[in-house]
């Protein structure tokens, strides 16, 4: 229960709103007086120290300068968090406006306070933006990129990213500069290359802005992928477009040479930059693989390669995006066999973390910035290059479609193409590039207020509108769907066979190269990169087991298990190579109390979640705890006590000796037991032939049946359907026999749950 | 084109295949010439050993099962029209082809009719078919066991094998009678992208 409990609802909400204000209030006039403590700050220490002979001891001290730059990294940190906590506490807000652009609103306000104060407001930084912000969304969205569409589609994300960049960077630059030459404009002193090296600038959708939009409006995944995809991969493009404009305006003039190593450039940079990540990726595959004995420095394997695949790439001007996302698609199957459950949980939420912190701290500066930079305004130039931005987004994706549906199988519809040209959002990237301009361009000022202005405009305007727009055009939403061993049996099924046709028409085709890279993974690369004896398992196997675990943890998280159970569960369950300790018929009772409870619950699970914002786990505890179990919560909590003392008892008895009669067991729990009640315990009813809940109810006490006919006592009470009730004893019947099954605990009692795992 | 046309000349009731099937000439002819290259005694016909010498389905899991679609039950040998008319099935589905109601549906549509004159088949209707050995119109958990036993290779244990099997159709089965019938079959795969998937881009 809250400890202040306010008379109306929402108090609450709003006291936390303004605390959180009142900090933000505090909090920057501590850091914009910072710079000018500073200014007395060494001065003065120095003075006291070498002018003052005797001075009392001092006992208290302040001496800011000491902490300052962590101080002021941390203080940016925590606002922008809070901040980020406070939009959440206002629903309605949340859910109209993209957090992005709350995001810059904050820190448009910041700065405008902060040059009020009048200090001189931080500018984001490229060499902060792109070697500390930018590679951990990047990492995360290479980590969880989603493979399969991915691969399917990737003939079309590369034309949107390539051919589509260059479009736009052309398009754009070509007719800003004919803009330029209208002499009303008063711009003639802009020249072709210059105006290229804004088109090429500017033309680069954003992954952070559109991951930080799309995640909120769950589109279908074909666009999604589609304009995800694009985002990522068009880093090459652009950074080699930026760099050859930027030494030709130096230059001043073209060749075609120049034109041809510009192309090579092109293949150079980003196939060098995939090589890298790869390279990288194996090496961290290939790691992991030792490291069953340090299970605690896993995660940091796979964050450093990942940085050093980065920062490599960058060093040699290659595409640092493409390397990360190269380095994270590659290590991730092979580094997900090898390492602990806990190490890929870590992982996950530690990217997630990462890439939300610099995702917020990005938007904020941003707002920031704008008030702090140099702006040179001419509304012509500004608004022609938003308008142009539109245009030419629009055209490109429609003229390519048509070009590209006339190759895929499944064309991409007008809806798709709406959304993917309207959701070409530009962001920090471009901002970042435009500041990196040396001083020496003239025009740096006006072209870094048409970026702003442009950033700005989609993410606010096309950001904000999207999500309506969405529901208005009823575009296809992303389908819910639990991983489903049907799903990958009958994939697996359809891949075989269509090799086989392949096959049979004498074709070498997209499914034999497939099939060959598979059997290629299988025999020697697994073999190198995969610890133990886990390069052998199928991938079916691993996915079940994968399942299974969930499940069995899902339940235990619930609290239909108690925590005791769980080493046994995963110890039996979930080592198929290890021999098995016990009995088979053991087993197969763990397992269909597991699959009776898959029955049972149905819970939704989110496959392959690449939200921003919510993490597989924590949805399901919400899902299972609030909304399933909450009537029955309580009563489920002490029939689990009531079983822990039973099972306490079981545990040292043998599994198939006769249990005492129920009046005797009620005796002697009876001092310890208030909460029973007469239909609670369930030892007198025998069943009768009531009609069951679930199938599995009546597998189950057939099975009893043939078992155990010498305990009756155990039989829970079916008495029928009873809605949740019947959930519980059949939860209850459950945990019975699974406390039967688990009495004998077998000899690896203590080994640690660390085993392998592998992830959706 | 001449001998496109040559070979075209060749084939009896070439205008009624390529209708039925929705192949244009240059697949006929492909695929008359796959046939032959498969049809090492030049009988006009192709058995089971033909398909056999073919290395890639000699390796393929279930290259048995496929090799046995193209025979319908009790024929020993397949001949051009029905090779043709079965690998019809893997054509990309055309929605753009205007539909003659005067003419039969083409093979490749994915609507499904649930019990299959032999050769009228959709898309996953095939996939059911090698699925369903016994054609009893469900998949039973025992030919589930075989088609899992195949696919994996013997690298798992039987047990595994049995409960992933159990699992499969407890997931699946709707009706609960412990198999799976094509309905919960297709339904089970409406998440899958099956279009894309099931198309070979040589045979469109």
């Amino acid at each position: 229960m809250p400890a202040f409990s306010c008379a109306f609802p929402g108090c609450r909400r709003d006291l936390l709103v303004i605390v959180l204000v009142v900090f933000v209030g505090i909090g920057l006039p501590i850091e914009a007086s910072a710079p000018a403590y500073q200014s007395h700050g060494t001065e003065g220490s120095h003075l006291t120290n070498i002018t003052n002979t005797k001075k009392a001891f001092p006992v208290l001290a302040v001496n800011y300068e000491h902490v300052r730059k962590p101080f002021e990294i941390a203080l940016w940190i925590l606002l922008a968090l809070l901040m980020k906590l406070g939009f959440h506490l206002i629903p309605r807000l949340s859910a109209v406006v993209p957090e992005s652009c709350l995001l810059i609103v904050v820190g448009l306000l910041v700065g405008g306070l902060i040059k009020v104060i009048g200090e001189e407001p931080p500018v984001l930084d490229s060499q902060l933006f792109f070697l500390c912000l930018l590679p951990p969304i990047i990492l995360d969205a290479g980590y969880f990129l989603p493979i399969r569409p991915f691969t399917e589609n990737v003939g079309t994300i590369l034309v949107f990213a390539v051919i589509g960049t260059l479009w736009n960077a052309f398009f754009m630059g070509g007719l800003l500069y004919a803009l330029c030459q209208i002499e009303s404009v008063g711009l003639s002193g802009v020249d072709l290359l210059a105006c290229l090296l804004f088109g090429s600038i500017v033309s680069a959708v954003d992954p952070v802005a559109v991951l930080a939009v799309f995640e909120e409006i769950h589109i279908n995944e074909l666009v999604h992928i589609l304009v995800f995809g694009e985002s990522l991969l068009n880093d090459a493009v652009t950074v080699v477009l930026y760099n050859l404009f930027e030494e030709f305006s130096k230059v001043g003039t073209v060749t075609v040479l120049d034109v041809f190593l510009g192309v090579v450039c092109f293949f150079v940079v980003s196939l060098g930059g995939v090589l890298v990540g790869a390279i990288y990726g194996f090496l961290a595959a290939f790691t992991s693989r030792f490291t069953s004995h340090t299970r605690v420095i896993e995660p940091l394997f796979v964050f450093l390669y990942s940085y050093m695949a980065y920062l490599s790439s960058e060093m040699f001007h290659l595409s640092g995006i493409m390397a990360l996302i190269a380095c994270g698609v590659v290590m991730r199957p092979y580094v997900e066999a090898n390492i602990s459950h806990k190490s890929y949980t870590t992982i996950k939420y530690f990217l997630k973390m990462w890439s939300s912190v610099s995702e917020t701290l990005i938007f904020i500066f941003l707002g920031v910035s704008t008030v702090a930079g140099p702006h040179a305004w001419n509304w012509t130039f500004v608004i022609t290059t938003v308008i142009l931005c539109l245009v030419s987004r629009v055209l490109g994706v429609i003229g390519l479609t048509f070009i590209i549906n006339k190759f895929r199988i499944v064309k991409l519809t007008k809806k798709d193409q709406f959304i993917v040209a309207y959701g070409g959002l530009r962001g920090a990237i471009a901002f970042s590039l435009g500041y990196l301009l040396s001083n020496s361009h003239q025009m740096r000022n006006l072209f870094l207020t048409a970026i702003i202005t442009v950033i700005f405009f989609t993410v606010f305007v096309q950001g904000m509108t999207i999500r309506p727009l969405v529901e208005l055009l009823a575009v296809k939403k992303k389908k819910e769907s639990k991983p489903s061993i049907n799903e990958e049996i009958h994939t697996e099924f359809l891949d075989h066979l269509l090799t086989g046709v392949e096959g049979v028409c004498g074709h070498y085709g997209h499914y034999h190269w497939k099939e060959k890279l598979n059997r290629f993974n299988k025999t020697y690369v697994k073999r190198w990169l995969i610890a133990g004896e886990n390069f052998k398992e199928p991938e079916l196997i691993a996915f079940y087991r994968k399942m299974e675990l969930k499940q069995a943890i899902m339940m235990v998280e619930s609290g239909q298990l108690p925590s005791v159970l769980p080493s046994t569960i995963s110890m039996q369950n979930i080592q198929p190579r290890a021999i098995p300790r016990v009995s088979k018929k053991r087993e197969e009772e763990i397992r269909r109390i597991l699959r009776a409870n898959l029955q049972n619950n149905k819970q939704k699970m989110r496959s392959r979640s690449y939200s921003r914002h919510t993490l597989f786990d924590a949805d399901e505890e919400d899902n299972v705890s609030e909304v399933r179990l909450r009537k029955t919560k309580m009563e489920m909590e002490r029939r689990v006590s009531v079983m822990e003392r039973r099972m306490s008892h079981y545990l040292t008895v043998p599994a198939n000796r006769e249990s005492p009669r129920p009046g005797v067991r009620r005796v002697r729990f009876e001092s310890d037991n208030q909460v029973f009640s007469a239909d609670s315990f369930p030892t007198v009813h025998f069943e009768q032939p009531s009609p069951p809940s679930t199938p599995d109810a009546v597998s189950l006490e057939e099975e009893e049946e043939e078992e155990v006919p010498k305990r009756p006592s155990l039989k829970a009470d079916i008495e029928g359907p009873r809605g949740n009730a019947s959930d519980n004893h059949q939860g209850e019947l459950d945990y019975q026999r699974l406390a039967r099954c688990l009495s004998d605990p077998g000899p690896n009692k203590d080994k640690e749950d660390d085993d392998p795992f592998m992830s959706c | 084109m001449g001998s496109t046309n040559s070979t075209l000349s060749k084939i009896p009731n070439v205008e009624e295949l390529m209708q039925e099937t929705g192949f244009t000439p240059a697949h006929i002819v492909r695929l008359y010439d796959r046939f032959e290259a498969l049809d090492k005694e030049k009988t006009g016909h192709l058995r089971p050993q033909d398909f056999g010498a073919i290395n890639r389905l000699a390796m393929n899991p279930i290259g048995d099962r496929i090799i046995g679609a193209f025979f319908s039950p009790g024929q020993e040998t397949v001949d051009f029209h029905s090779f043709v008319r079965i690998l019809a099935h893997f054509r990309p589905a055309d929605k753009k082809r205007p539909k003659d109601p005067s003419m039969p549906e083409p093979v490749n549509s994915r609507t499904s009719k649930l019990k299959y004159p032999p050769l009228v088949f959709s898309l996953i209707s095939v996939a059911f078919q090698l699925y369903d050995q016994d054609k009893d119109g469900k998949i039973s958990r025992a030919e589930l066991l075989q088609v899992l036993r195949s696919m994996l290779e013997m690298q798992v244990t039987e047990e595994q094998l049995e409960s992933i099997a159990d699992r499969t159709i407890q997931e699946a089965d709707l009706d609960k009678d412990d198999a799976i019938s094509f309905e919960e079959f297709r339904k089970s795969l409406e998440k899958v992208n099956i279009d894309h998937k099931m198309s070979i881009r040589f045979l469109r």
